[in-house]
Order: C-alpha cells, then sequence, then structure tokens
C-alpha cells in the first residue's frame, strides 16, 4: 500500500487515491516514424527490477498527473516530480545514485 | 523410473517407506546441451518433458534459480479452462486442457484434474453478449461450452446469491470439462518424468548470462559455471525482461502483482469454478476445503511478490455480494505473485531476434491452465521453428498490430 | 481426567457461572474462561478430529496457536466454523459443536484412516488414484474432499455488520504483553502518538503466569500502574481484543478488532478492521512454545507446558491429576511447581539435557518432584487419552527404562519468538543458535518509502526470552520507534526486571534422538494435518528438499494455524534428513493474516446497497415509479425498457419503438458524457483526439466524431458542438464520459502540456432529454419559448434558448433517424421538464423509451454502437466509417497505429447488414462459418454479428456484423452457425446496413 506525496497539491496520497500510468519519459512517435520508434513507443518496457520511472494520476485527489521514481524491488519512492519534464530531475537522479542504485 | 501405483503403495508400506527414490535427481550440470530451459516452473519442465517425448530430444538441462515449481506455477489459483474467445488462444488453451485430461496417466503422477466444470457469470448485458459469441467461437473451435440460465447457474452453484442488489445473475459461460488440478503436483510429475528421460534439472543455479556468437546463442553463464548450448528456451515468468536483457533484447512486458488468499477449510459447498469478472473476483473450493479466491492484478511495476491489500478487499466484497456465506468464514492466508503482461494480454511464444534463443512468457494472470498446451507448443518450435500452436502468439505481432485481445469478451485472462 | 480446581484462576470471577452448549449439552462455565478452559473444567478434553487420520484430539495450547480445538459456533445467520476455542471467550448462550466426525466426536468413523495410516503418507494420492482415469473425479476425489474440510459451511446470510476504521499514528505497537507496554510506555513518554493493540482481553501477556518483579512490584500489579500511566497520556491509545493482522508496504498495517465475538448481546458491529498508517511499527508478540517429537504426542491429554500453566493459573483448571512434564529448557519447570502448588500431583519432570542444576530446576527439586535428566518419552500409553508414559534416555533408540502412570503430559521443547509481523514486509531472519529459534535481523529489516527501517521487534519476539532483557528491549525499541517517526526520545530509565536465571536450553527435534521408523511414524509434527517426522524425512528422501517443497509435498503448516507450532520443528526434521544446517534449508515465507481474520470484516460495510455506489440520473425516480427495467450501465442505471402491469419485455420494447417512429419518443439521454474543452489550442486538441477535422467546425454547428487509442482501436465516439471560437461541448458514450475525460487530461498533462485547453466534464450537471419522432418539433413548440424550426435550427446545429420557462440548449442531432431534438437543462430542473414533455406530448401520444428501443432504432438506421460494433479489436475503416477520418490532417491519435501491417490489411472484417433469409433473427454472437477448418482443427469463420434485433419497425430480424470482403458481397447468401449442435446454420444475406429511410429524409424535416 503505497504512499506517494503529489508534486501538484502536495498530498501525501494513499494509494487508493491514485490511479498508476506505467513507464514514464516515453517518446511519442507518430506517423512517419519507423516500425522499430513505433513499436518501441507503445509496447516496450524497461521494466527494471529496480527504480522505474513511472506515471501517476492522483486521480482522486487534485486529477493531475505526476511522475515517481520508485524502485520495484523495495518500494523506496525517491521521489516524485512533475508530469511536464522529460527526465527525471537532477536531484532525484543524485538521490538514487547515492543510494547506489542504477537508474537505467 | 518406479512406477506409482496403489500397489507400490502398499509394498512400500510394509517397508517403511524406504524404499522410494528421489522423484527427480540431483546432478551436477554437465558443460553442454542441446537444449537449456531456464526456468523449472510448469512451463519450463513441460516444454523439457515435450522436447523429449514428442522430439527425441532428451540432452536437455533444465535451470532453476531456486527450487523447481517456485514461482507462479506454486501461486496460482489453479483453474483449467479454455473458453476462449479467440482462435489462437482457444488453439493452445483447449490443447491443453485436454492434455490435462490425461495428464496424471501420461506422467504417472496424480496431479489431480478435476473436471468439476467452470461457470463464467454474465452480470451486464454486455457480457451476456460476450459470452453468446464466446459460446459461439467456442462451438466452432471445438472448446465443449455453453451459454446457460441463471436456473442453471443457481442448481450448479447452490450458494450463489442470483439477485445482488447491484450486478444481478443473468446467465452464465459453462464449460463442463474445465476445472482445477493440484498446481505443486503438475511441476512435480513433469520434473519426475524428466529426469526419467536423463534429462537434468539443476535447481539452486541462477543465469548470470547468455553467451552469443554472432548474433547465435553459444550458452549461459550461471552461478555454477558457463553451460553451452545450440538452443536457449526462456521461460521465467515474472524475470522475463530480465533474462531478455542479457540476451539483448526487450520484451513489451510489465510485471506486476497478482494476489490470491484462501479461507479456512470447510466441509464440500461448492462443486465448481466460479469466476465474476464484473465484480472481479473468482472462486473454487479446494480438496482440502479451502475457499481459493482471486481477483485482478496490480497496476504498477512490481517484484516483490506483495500486492496492495485493497486489492484483496475489492475482490473479497465482490464474492461476498454474489456469495453471502463466505462473510462469515475466515481468510487464512493471501499471497502474491509477479505476472508478466503483455501488450495485449496474451501470451508470447516466439523466436527471438538472436538465433536460437526461444521465449515463452507473458501468460499474465491465466499461465497455469496453459502449461501443458504451452509445453507442447514451446517444445515443437524449439524443435522445428514453426509450431501452429504458438505462431500466431510471436513478438512480431506487436509491430504488425496483430493483437490477440480476449478482453473482448468482457473476459478477464484468468 | 480434566476438571476445576476449588481455588485460583487469576481471569476468573467465580461468583458469576456462565451457560453454554457442546455439541447439543448444556454446560456451565465461569466469567473469564475460555471456551477451551470452560470444556476442560467439565472434563472435556477431547474437543476436535485430525484433518487426514481423524484422530481424536485435545487442546494442545491456550492461545492463537490452537491447531486441534476447532469448534462450529453460534447458528443460523451467526453460524461460524473453525473458531479456537482457545481464544473464544465464554459467554451466556454460546453454541459450540465439534467438527470433522461423522456420526460423532466419540465414535468417528473416518478414524479408520487412522488405522491404515501406514499406507497413506505424506503424498501418497500424487502416487495413486490415477486409474481408471473417471476415478478420479467420480469416486476418490468426492471421498476425498467429503473426509477433508473441518468446519461446517455457513448456509445462511450473515448476520452481523462490520466496519473499517483509519487511523495515522506514528507508532503502532502490536502485543499488550510486558514488552508491548514498555515500547509503547518509551514511545509515549517521547512524544509519539501511540496505538498499542492487544489480541486477547487481557493486558500483561505470559508474565503474570510466569512470574517476575517489575520495579519492584510483582507482574501483574507492575501491569496494571503501567496500564494506568499509559491511559492517562493523551497521545496513547490501547485497544484490547484487537490483533496485528498484517503488515503492508509503506508502513501500512491491518489491524482486527473483534467488538461482540465475546457477548452474548450481539448488538452493533462484529468486527473492526482498521486501516493504520504508522511512521514506525513496534511488534512485541512474545513467543510460542514448541512441541516436543515423541510417540504418540498427539493424545489428547498431551500439551504445551505453557498452556497447562495457563489453564492451572488463569482458569483454575486442572489438565489431569498427574503431569509428568517432558522438557529440553528450565521454562517448563515453572508448569511443574505452578501444578504442584496447586495441589496437583507431578510424577516426574523428564529433562532431555544431561543436567539441570538452574534455580528452576533446584526449586521443583525442593518441592519434591522427581526430576530425571538425560531422559525422554519413548511413548505416550494411552488410546484415546494419556494413560502413562515409557521412559527412555534421551540419546538411545527409545528402549523403555521405567513406565509412569499419568493422565496429561505437559511438554516443552523451547520458544520461538512470533516474527509473523516482521517477515510480511520483508524483513529477515537469523539463526540463533543458544535458543534453537529464529530471530529477526535488525540490519534487514522491512523498510519504507524512505529507505529506512519501519518495525522494530522488541522482546521475546526479538529473542529475549527472560523478562529482565525483554523490558530492556522494549523500552529502546520504543524509544527508537519513536525517534524515527520525528520524536526525541525519552530520557526517562526503563521499567527494571528481575527474573530466575535459566540455563541453557538444549535442542531436541526428535524424542528419543535415535528413534526407529515405527516410532518416527507416531511423532506428530503438525498436529491438524496430520503431518509426522517420518512424513519430512520420507520428502527429503524423495528429493523435496526445499523447505517449499517439504511443505508442500507433507502440508506441513499448512493448516488454520499456518505453522505456528509445527515449522521449526519440521525444518528441524528436514535440515537433520538433509545434513545440513537448519538456517541452510531456509524458513517458509510467513503471509499475512497472522490469524484467521473474517471476510465480513474485511469486506466491511460496503455489502448490499452499499456494495458499489450508484449513479442516479435526475429521472432516475420517474423511471423507477413507472415500470423501468434496469440496465447497470457503468455505475449508472439505465431503464432497458418500461414495462405495463402485465407487459412482456420485448413487446414494450416493441412498443416504444413503434410509438418513436410513428409520433413521438422521449429518452433520457442524461447518461451520455458531456466535457467541455475550452481554450485557445481546443480546436488543435480535439483535431488530435478525433480522426475527423473539429477546428473547421462553424460555432452553432455539430459534428459526429470518432476516437481512437494510441494502438488504433475506436474507443468511443459522440457529437462534439462548437460553443463558441475557443470552447468545444464533446458528448461521450454513457460508459467512456470518465475514461474519455481521463484520456483528454493524460494527453493534455502529459504530452501536450504548453497548449492552452482547460476541460472540464459537465456530465452530471446537465439532464439531457431526446425528443423523437415526427412530432417532436410539435411538441416544443407547444412548450414554446424558441424557434426550433427546419430553418432556424436546420439538422446537425444547436442552439440556446428556452422551453417552457426553462434555459435549455437544444442539439438538432438524431440517433434514430427520427426528427430528435436533445434537450439539455440543468440537473435540477430536469424532472420539470421530463414532465412537462411528457404532458404537453400526451396528445401525440408521447411514449419514454428505454436502451433497448434506443439500441433497436439506431441498428435500423445502420449506425455502430460502441461496445456492439466495437469490442477493442475494431478500426473506424473496419465499419464503413472512413467518411469520419480526415485526410487532410498529418496526425490523430491512433493513426500511427493504423498505419501498420495487420490494420491496412485487405482481408480485415468490414461491417455489413445482415438479413436471414427466413426473416427471423440472427442469434447474438454468431459467427459465419467458411470453408474448411484451420491448422489447429478449428472451423474456419469468415465473419460475424455484433447486433442483433427483431425490428417492430420492417418486422423482420436485422442484424449488423462484420464480413470478410463484405461490403464487396451485398447480396450474398452465407451460413451463420448455430449452437443447437446438429450443425444446423442460419441461411443470412449481406445487405447494405442502413435498413431504413435509407435516403435520410425522416430526420431533415
Amino acid at each position: 500500500m503505497l504512499i506517494l506525496t503529489c508534486p501538484c497539491c502536495g498530498v501525501a496520497a494513499d494509494e487508493t487515491e491514485l490511479a498508476p500510468g506505467g513507464e514514464a519519459h516515453l517518446k511519442r512517435f507518430g506517423p512517419g516514424s519507423s516500425e522499430d520508434a513505433f513499436e518501441g513507443y507503445l509496447f516496450l518496457r524497461q521494466n527494471p527490477r529496480g527504480v522505474h520511472f513511472e506515471r501517476w494520476r492522483h486521480a482522486y485527489g487534485c486529477g493531475k498527473w505526476f511522475h515517481a521514481a520508485r524502485s520495484t524491488t523495495t518500494m523506496e519512492v525517491f521521489g516524485t516530480y512533475s508530469a511536464q519534464v522529460t527526465e527525471p530531475p537532477p536531484e532525484i537522479t543524485a538521490k538514487i545514485a547515492a543510494a547506489g542504485k542504477p537508474t537505467a | 523410473m518406479k512406477r506409482y501405483s496403489a500397489f507400490a503403495i502398499a509394498r512400500e508400506a510394509l517397508r517403511n517407506h524406504t524404499g522410494w527414490d528421489r522423484a527427480w535427481a540431483s546432478p551436477e550440470p554437465k558443460k553442454r546441451y542441446d537444449v537449456i530451459i531456464v526456468g523449472a516452473g510448469g512451463h519450463g519442465l513441460a516444454t523439457a518433458y515435450y522436447l523429449g517425448k514428442n522430439f527425441g530430444i532428451t540432452n536437455v538441462a533444465v535451470l532453476e534459480k531456486g527450487w523447481l515449481g517456485g514461482g507462479n506455477t506454486g501461486r496460482n489459483t489453479t483453474i483449467i479452462r479454455s473458453n476462449y474467445l479467440q482462435d489462437p488462444s482457444a488453439a493452445i488453451y483447449e490443447k491443453s486442457r485436454s492434455l490435462y485430461e490425461t495428464l496424471s496417466q501420461d506422467l504417472n503422477y496424480n496431479i489431480m484434474f478435476s473436471p468439476r466444470g467452470v461457470i463464467m457469470l454474465a452480470q451486464t448485458e454486455h457480457e451476456v453478449r460476450g459470452y453468446k459469441r464466446t459460446a459461439h467461437a467456442n462451438a466452432l473451435q471445438g472448446v465443449k461450452t455453453e451459454y446457460i440460465t441463471p436456473k442453471r447457474v443457481k442448481e450448479l452453484v447452490p450458494i450463489i446469491a442470483l439477485d445482488g442488489p447491484r450486478y444481478p445473475v443473468l446467465g452464465g459461460l459453462w464449460q463442463a470439462r474445465g476445472g482445477t488440478a493440484r498446481h505443486d503436483a503438475v511441476a512435480w510429475g513433469y520434473a519426475r518424468a524428466c529426469s526419467a528421460m536423463g534429462m537434468d534439472i539443476i535447481q539452486r543455479c541462477e543465469v548470470t548470462g547468455v553467451t552469443r556468437d554472432g548474433g547465435k546463442v553459444t550458452g549461459v553463464t550461471t552461478t555454477r559455471g558457463d553451460i553451452g548450448c545450440d538452443k536457449l528456451g526462456i521461460v521465467v515468468a515474472g524475470h522475463s525482461g530480465h533474462l531478455a536483457d542479457m540476451a539483448g533484447f526487450r520484451l513489451p512486458i510489465e510485471s506486476v502483482a497478482l494476489q490470491a488468499l484462501v479461507s479456512e477449510p470447510i466441509k464440500p459447498c461448492m462443486d465448481v469454478v466460479v469466476m465474476a469478472n464484473t465484480v472481479h473476483g473468482y472462486m473454487s473450493q479446494s480438496d482440502k476445503g479451502e475457499m481459493v479466491i482471486g481477483g485482478g492484478a496490480d497496476g504498477y511495476n512490481n517484484y516483490t511478490q506483495r500486492g496492495s491489500f485493497h486489492h484483496i478487499e475489492e475482490t473479497v466484497r465482490a464474492l461476498i455480494e454474489t456469495f453471502p456465506m463466505i462473510s462469515r468464514l475466515k481468510m487464512l492466508r493471501q499471497w502474491g505473485g509477479i505476472v508478466d503482461m503483455t501488450g495485449d494480454r496474451s501470451p508470447i511464444l516466439s523466436k527471438t531476434p538472436v538465433d536460437g534463443v526461444f521465449i515463452n512468457c507473458g501468460w499474465g494472470t491465466g499461465g497455469f491452465k496453459a502449461i501443458p498446451g504451452s509445453g507442447w507448443a514451446m517444445a515443437e518450435l524449439m524443435a522445428k521453428g514453426t509450431s501452429p500452436l504458438a505462431d500466431a502468439f510471436s513478438l512480431g505481432r506487436f509491430r504488425e498490430g496483430r493483437f490477440i485481445d480476449e478482453s473482448v469478451a468482457a473476459g478477464v485472462a484468468h | 481426567m480434566t476438571t476445576r480446581l476449588a481455588t485460583g484462576g487469576r481471569l476468573l470471577d467465580r461468583g458469576r457461572s456462565v451457560s453454554f452448549t457442546f455439541n447439543g449439552k448444556r454446560l456451565s462455565g465461569v466469567e473469564g474462561d475460555t471456551l477451551a478452559s470452560a470444556l476442560l473444567a467439565n472434563g472435556q478434553m477431547l474437543m476436535g478430529r485430525s484433518f487426514k487420520y481423524h484422530r481424536p484430539r485435545g487442546v494442545v495450547a491456550s492461545g492463537a496457536e490452537e491447531p486441534n480445538a476447532l469448534m462450529n459456533l453460534g447458528s443460523g445467520g451467526r453460524f461460524e466454523p473453525n473458531q479456537r476455542a482457545t481464544t473464544q471467550e465464554l459467554f451466556d448462550g454460546l453454541e459450540a459443536a465439534s467438527q470433522n466426525h461423522w456420526p460423532s466426536l466419540e465414535f468417528d468413523i473416518g478414524a479408520v484412516n487412522s488405522h491404515v495410516s501406514r499406507f497413506l503418507p505424506a503424498g501418497f494420492y500424487y502416487k495413486t488414484f490415477m486409474a481408471p482415469r473417471p476415478a478420479w473425479k467420480h469416486v476418490f476425489e468426492p471421498f476425498i474432499r467429503q473426509s477433508a474440510g473441518l468446519g461446517r459451511a455457513p448456509k445462511e446470510r450473515d448476520a452481523d455488520v462490520y466496519e473499517h476504521a483509519y487511523l495515522h499514528v506514528d507508532v503502532l505497537v502490536v502485543g499488550g504483553g510486558v514488552a508491548g507496554l514498555t515500547a509503547a510506555r518509551a514511545g509515549g513518554l517521547s512524544g509519539a502518538s501511540v496505538l498499542l493493540v492487544e489480541q486477547t482481553g487481557h493486558w500483561g501477556g505470559r508474565a503474570p503466569v510466569d512470574g517476575a518483579e517489575i520495579d519492584g512490584q510483582g507482574a501483574e500489579d507492575w501491569i496494571a500502574s503501567a496500564v494506568t500511566e499509559l491511559e492517562a497520556m493523551p497521545n496513547v491509545r490501547l485497544q484490547t481484543r484487537t490483533m496485528g493482522a498484517g503488515v503492508y508496504d509503506h508502513g501500512y498495517a491491518l489491524v482486527y478488532e473483534r467488538l461482540t465475538d465475546h457477548l452474548s448481546d450481539k448488538t452493533g458491529p462484529r468486527h473492526r478492521l482498521w486501516k493504520i498508517r504508522a511512521r514506525h511499527i513496534v511488534t512485541a508478540t512474545g513467543a510460542i512454545e514448541r512441541p516436543l517429537s515423541f510417540a504418540a504426542n498427539d493424545l489428547p491429554g498431551v500439551m504445551l507446558a505453557s498452556a497447562v500453566r495457563d489453564y492451572v493459573v488463569n482458569y483454575g483448571v486442572s489438565p489431569g491429576d498427574r503431569t509428568v512434564v517432558v522438557t529440553n529448557n528450565d521454562d517448563a519447570y515453572r508448569t511443574a511447581l505452578a501444578l504442584k502448588e496447586a495441589g496437583l500431583e507431578v510424577p516426574a519432570i523428564l529433562d532431555a539435557r544431561l543436567e539441570a542444576t538452574g534455580a528452576l530446576p533446584e526449586a521443583a527439586r525442593a518441592a519434591g518432584i522427581r526430576v530425571l535428566t538425560g531422559r525422554g518419552i519413548a511413548k505416550v500409553k494411552g488410546r484415546r487419552a494419556v494413560e502413562g508414559v515409557a521412559i527412555c534416555a534421551q540419546a538411545g533408540e527409545g528402549a523403555v527404562l521405567e513406565e509412569i502412570k499419568c493422565d496429561a503430559v505437559a511438554m516443552s521443547g523451547g520458544w520461538s519468538p512470533v516474527v509473523h509481523l516482521w517477515s510480511h514486509c520483508g524483513g529477515k531472519l537469523n539463526w540463533d543458535d543458544a535458543g534453537a529459534f529464529f530471530r529477526p535481523d535488525p540490519s534487514r529489516a522491512p523498510t519504507g518509502a524512505d529507505g529506512t527501517a519501519f518495525v522494530t521487534v522488541a522482546g521475546t519476539a526479538n529473542g529475549h526470552l527472560l523478562t529482565a532483557e525483554a523490558i530492556a528491549d522494549a523500552h529502546e525499541a520504543g524509544k527508537a520507534a519513536a525517534k524515527a517517526a520525528g520524536h526525541t526520545a525519552t530520557r526517562k530509565a526503563a521499567p527494571k526486571a528481575t527474573s530466575e536465571v535459566e540455563a541453557p536450553m538444549a535442542p531436541v527435534w526428535m524424542m528419543p534422538q535415535g528413534a526407529g521408523a515405527a516410532l518416527r511414524q507416531k511423532m506428530w509434527l503438525d498436529y491438524q494435518n496430520d503431518v509426522k517426522v517420518s512424513d519430512v524425512q520420507l520428502a527429503a528422501r524423495e528429493g523435496f528438499e526445499s523447505v517449499e517443497h517439504t511443505k508442500r509435498y507433507t502440508t506441513l503448516g499448512m493448516a488454520t494455524d499456518q505453522g505456528k507450532l509445527s515449522n521449526i520443528n519440521g525444518l528441524a526434521i528436514l535440515a537433520g534428513s538433509l545434513n545440513a544446517a537448519i538456517p541452510q534449508v531456509g524458513t517458509t515465507t510467513f503471509r499475512p493474516p497472522y490469524t484467521p481474520i473474517s471476510m465480513g470484516a474485511i469486506a466491511g460495510e460496503a455489502r448490499g446497497e452499499l456494495f458499489q455506489p450508484l449513479r442516479r440520473t435526475p429521472l432516475h425516480d420517474w423511471h423507477e415509479a413507472n415500470g423501468a427495467v434496469w440496465e447497470p450501465v457503468g455505475a449508472w442505471r439505465r431503464p432497458y425498457t418500461y414495462r405495463k402491469p402485465g407487459e412482456a419485455t420485448e413487446d414494450a420494447v416493441a412498443r416504444e419503438i413503434t410509438a418513436t417512429r410513428a409520433s413521438l419518443g422521449l429518452l433520457d439521454a442524461s447518461t451520455l458524457g458531456k466535457i467541455l474543452v475550452k481554450g485557445p489550442d481546443a480546436g488543435r486538441f480535439l483535431d488530435m483526439l478525433y480522426t475527423n477535422m473539429m477546428s473547421s467546425l462553424a460555432i452553432g454547428k455539430c459534428r459526429y466524431g470518432l476516437m481512437c487509442s494510441e494502438n488504433g482501436f475506436l474507443m468511443d465516439d459522440g457529437v462534439v458542438a462548437r460553443l463558441s471560437d475557443d470552447a468545444f461541448l464533446c458528448h461521450t458514450t454513457t460508459g467512456g464520459a470518465d475514461r474519455i475525460h481521463a484520456h483528454m487530461e493524460e494527453w493534455l498533462q502529459t504530452e501536450w502540456w504548453d497548449w492552452k485547453v482547460y476541460t472540464a466534464n459537465l456530465t452530471e450537471q446537465y439532464a439531457q432529454i431526446a425528443v423523437v419522432g415526427p412530432n417532436a418539433r410539435k411538441v416544443l413548440d407547444k412548450l414554446g419559448g424558441m424557434d426550433v424550426s427546419k430553418e432556424t435550427l436546420p439538422f446537425m446545429a444547436w442552439a440556446d434558448g428556452a422551453l417552457a420557462g426553462h434555459a435549455v440548449r437544444v442539439f438538432r442531432i438524431s440517433f434514430s433517424g427520427e426528427l430528435s431534438f436533445e434537450v439539455a437543462v440543468k440537473a435540477n430542473e430536469g424532472r420539470a421538464l421530463w414532465d412537462k414533455l411528457l404532458d404537453a406530448g400526451a396528445e401525440f401520444g408521447a411514449t419514454p423509451y428505454g436502451t433497448e428501443g434506443l439500441h433497436v432504432l439506431r441498428a435500423e438506421k445502420g449506425f455502430i454502437m460502441i461496445g456492439d460494433e466495437t469490442d477493442g479489436t475494431v478500426i473506424p475503416q473496419d465499419l464503413g466509417l472512413g467518411w469520419a477520418i480526415s485526410k487532410k490532417k498529418d496526425d490523430y491519435i491512433g493513426k500511427r497505429a493504423q498505419e501498420r501491417s495487420h490494420m491496412t490489411d485487405p482481408a480485415r472484417w468490414k461491417l455489413v447488414g445482415l438479413e436471414t433469409v427466413d426473416g427471423t433473427v440472427l442469434p447474438d454472437g454468431a459467427y459465419a462459418v467458411g470453408d474448411g477448418v484451420n491448422e489447429n482443427g478449428q472451423r474456419v469463420t469468415q465473419g460475424r454479428v455484433t447486433s442483433t434485433y427483431y425490428s417492430p419497425t420492417l418486422a423482420r430480424g436485422i442484424a449488423m456484423g462484420l464480413v470478410l470482403d463484405g461490403p464487396d458481397r451485398m447480396g450474398e447468401v452465407i451460413d451463420f452457425a448455430s449452437l443447437d449442435g446438429t450443425g444446423t446454420v442460419v441461411k443470412t444475406k449481406i445487405v447494405d446496413p442502413v435498413f431504413f429511410d435509407k435516403a435520410g429524409e425522416k430526420q431533415n424535416v
């Protein structure tokens, strides 16, 4: 039963308030993109045993999407951050690195 | 292999059961094998078994990180059915179900296949139409199912409440030859049979790398040394992405927790398996008397074999609506397994970008029922490079947009 | 014979007798009894039958670990199977019945299994029952099922109610023994908010029975003052009859409170399930005594030494006149002393250790008890009750040195800390050689969201079996927990306890050590599931070397007590068989809950009407009062049709359709999704969202649009109205409103976050009524207030205005092919407008119609329905909707996906109309068959039915379906398979999907 702090409204939200949204920072490929690129975008996933950058929606709260960096093996949360970025902020990658965890 | 029988038990009883052999051997790994299967779960062991039985390939090793049958084979709710909508699914699950019918005799190991029947309840008009469609499809696929009335549902399951205030039971899809089996015994029975054919089942042997030579597999590195092979089958539900990563390709898979629970054992009160997909719950009664209950999967990536309690809550709630008497039973134990979910929630049995490497994964929440069929198809695929049961489940289908989507019939794939 | 002692029983109120029944017999106990102690007081040692061999069984333990004394409790709507007699408090009127026997507890046919037990070793069922094949299902399995299963199945609906409660605390302390009290006190004194829970009705745990001096007081007095002190702390909350059931990620704990199980008066909730969020959890859950494995250790009368002590001291019950104590540690001597003090005979203490010279053994000797060291029990004598013990050398093979008559045996194999809650969320264990138990490894604790440990174990549960050490440990644990929760640890000192020094225990896994096969076949490890030492050894011999294999093969530890008594003993036997050290064999996983919790409590209040919330439209009550046959659509209920008294459902549907086509129908369309999309980039956004061009839509106009998923499949449809330059109102399907709104937000927030668009789901803000039929305009004109003429409000236009005094927005759109106006009005005015429409429409025979009428009307016109023509695998191109896919746009959601090879395959099935040659209705879901079979032996198909209805308008069956090359095969007759099993086919002609008014004249007037 996770708790994630919504970076939009600041609420430390119980998992029952949240809707998971899968891997974060996927780059969208549209018409004209290669088969490889499109398949990668739509289906292939990192699915790491370790830190996962992922999307959540504060569905039964402020309704906003956000990102989280969470370990899939320990449930440790290295931070939550805005959904409106294309890569995790440096303070979070630094924290993950400090904990000795790979980020890829 | 010493045959099991009532006579053998009687004979052994007279000498205090000191004469039983090991069910499977515990060999040291050899330097190389024709085929290595990674993962000694039901699917991996069944693959090895049918490689030997159907294709005479017995120079096979099955490598297991922990103990055989210790993954999802030993963590599921043991439901067996083949009432799937889409042709490729119905084909492989029905093959599997029919192999289950005679598996105890084939393996000389009682896996307790119990064809007690499976009902999928229709609780919305949408489900009514979906299950009627499935019944039509099944009739043409050679899968015996039937769409039944609420009255018949009640006859089959006297403890059911047809008139829940929220979702009354409108009918059901009935597969009389669906049922359950003893999950551990399936792994043990295959393991014993593989061992008897001279295959090496090597437990506590973790694969740490896949070695390749110019795009072709040459072997694996393990915690018990390097082992060579011509062909490699990756059959490691819950860890598929990890192994694929070692072999150098990615998969359309996310791993999530699926939870289940059992009640304390009670005297027999339900003779069939009931699945209520609208409310996300399913239940059967084990031979021990426990009510075995499952629900939907958690939604986030997870490798801990623990889930979130609110899913248990939702499942129990739904089943109390359907079976009010269980309210006064007690939950004895809950647990979780890690399931691999693909982009269309159907499995992958496929060649891979690495020559000689084959993968079998992505069974999601429905793997147990598929074990014999999956092993059969995977063995054929590995031996011949193609298999009519497996070909539709290739990795390429996501790129082509050729999905095998079972959710369309209002079904969840348990 | 067990009996009530004349004096003693610290938990009893002897002045108050309590009446109850057991197997129909009226018995009496005393206030404060458990069901088990009351039965013992009545001489009833036999309390149940084992699972496999149906062996007669007495009570072994006095608490949650009890494997044998399980009862059917209560009756009717309050019947409950498998309740432990040891934890069930006695109340007036309690009804108990023993389980798993036929015809009676005393005489059980199933006990024949016991006599042939040598033929039923572990896993025997895997090796037999295989022939003949059908016999498993029809003979063997029913037999096995019938003899397994323990308690009876409840029959009636639960008469009780349950509830959930929630609490956030700094520190949750589980266990109200002296360690738990100490930890809670330290946490409370440090300023942390603390919840302390105790599973029984009493504080103090074992200390009052075992005896200890704390802060110069006797245990009982100290406990009372500690509870008083805690109750006075505003930041500490204490609850008895409340069990820590499970620990989950991020400090989530499940706590199970039993409110009325111990009362005659069952008013109010029976159980309350607490969901606790704790910053830190301290588990002070104590330890459980282990049985010893000697032959016939399952006879009624063989009990744990600590349980014997509990029955004597707590309940004033004698377990027997002559009790032999057998042990491998000093603690069991307390039992001998307690028995002696109660005036009962202890013929001997058999100590497996070679010497016993500590304070407790000396005290026993001083009390005149015979202490035999290096000795054990070769075999317990007796058939259905203990009659004596045969003594042997522990080091030997079981040669009998002496026989002693006795009627009870108190055994102690040492103690195992209760580490369940520590382990639930990943805490790891170390093997402790000195104590021969697993204890928590603090360096591998469960970690929380911040990566730090969130569980600390305290006291006995942490491996500190002596009171003094346990209390010191618990004080530190309480401080550490408070500190972890952000408080400054108290500087007050820990309570100081003294307890007798105990000599080390000696692990004894089998008694005697060299027992032969005959003895090993009589040594029970798991009482309930009938797993014996010989079974585990057999499993090891057969290669089930992993502890998980052995557990599953033998069923060791899988009974309702989940191995609380058997796990370590079984593990040790397995390790012994494999010549491995115990920690190398490992331990099984502990899963929640600690002891079984009721399903009712898990469900909580959400039952019956409260199971799931129901959404009601503003017209819901009218529908209800006018014969609505309800259909659940998402969380809504919609009228399927309105049945008049005596009318059949299908007749009602036909009547509604005919009335609508002929004159005037009314539909509650309020459930349709209404999403406002507004902002400078709204048009651009909708161009991405829909397959067609929305940015070019003129203000005041409507356009039908299709929405696809990024994977290319059609997911929703509806009419978009342009409200202003920067605002659009998007209608969605009933089921799609929330999903589509979320879909829009997802794209706006996570992909095009720089686009200036705002969305709002207005679905519930408006009632929407479709006014449909040739007389639709007339009824609106009658209401008056706005011009709805063809010229002012042409087809696919909308206008704001007023009708009968209500501010309305009228959309001139049609899902039936009729002249049709959808009138939106503020939700709270919906009913008034509906009533006025019915009034004004009376002269036209205004007829409300339901969802089925809606479906038939649209099918007659060949309009697709999401969920019927689509199923998540269908793309717009399959449905002849190419006209709604803009060719001018570079991109829309799903466009790239639709370029993949399978999506552009000309062999995809396409939408057509279908008419049976004989005019009947095609079966729902039927498939059109092709020639032959595929490579998997499945019949080749070439199409399927997606919608099929009886059309009252055309007086024949009509259908739509997807057919291979369908649009190119107009007029061709194909075969649809029926389900009658005879291979009958339904001859069906492929036709245009528009069955009625092909030119579209009716809607355009």
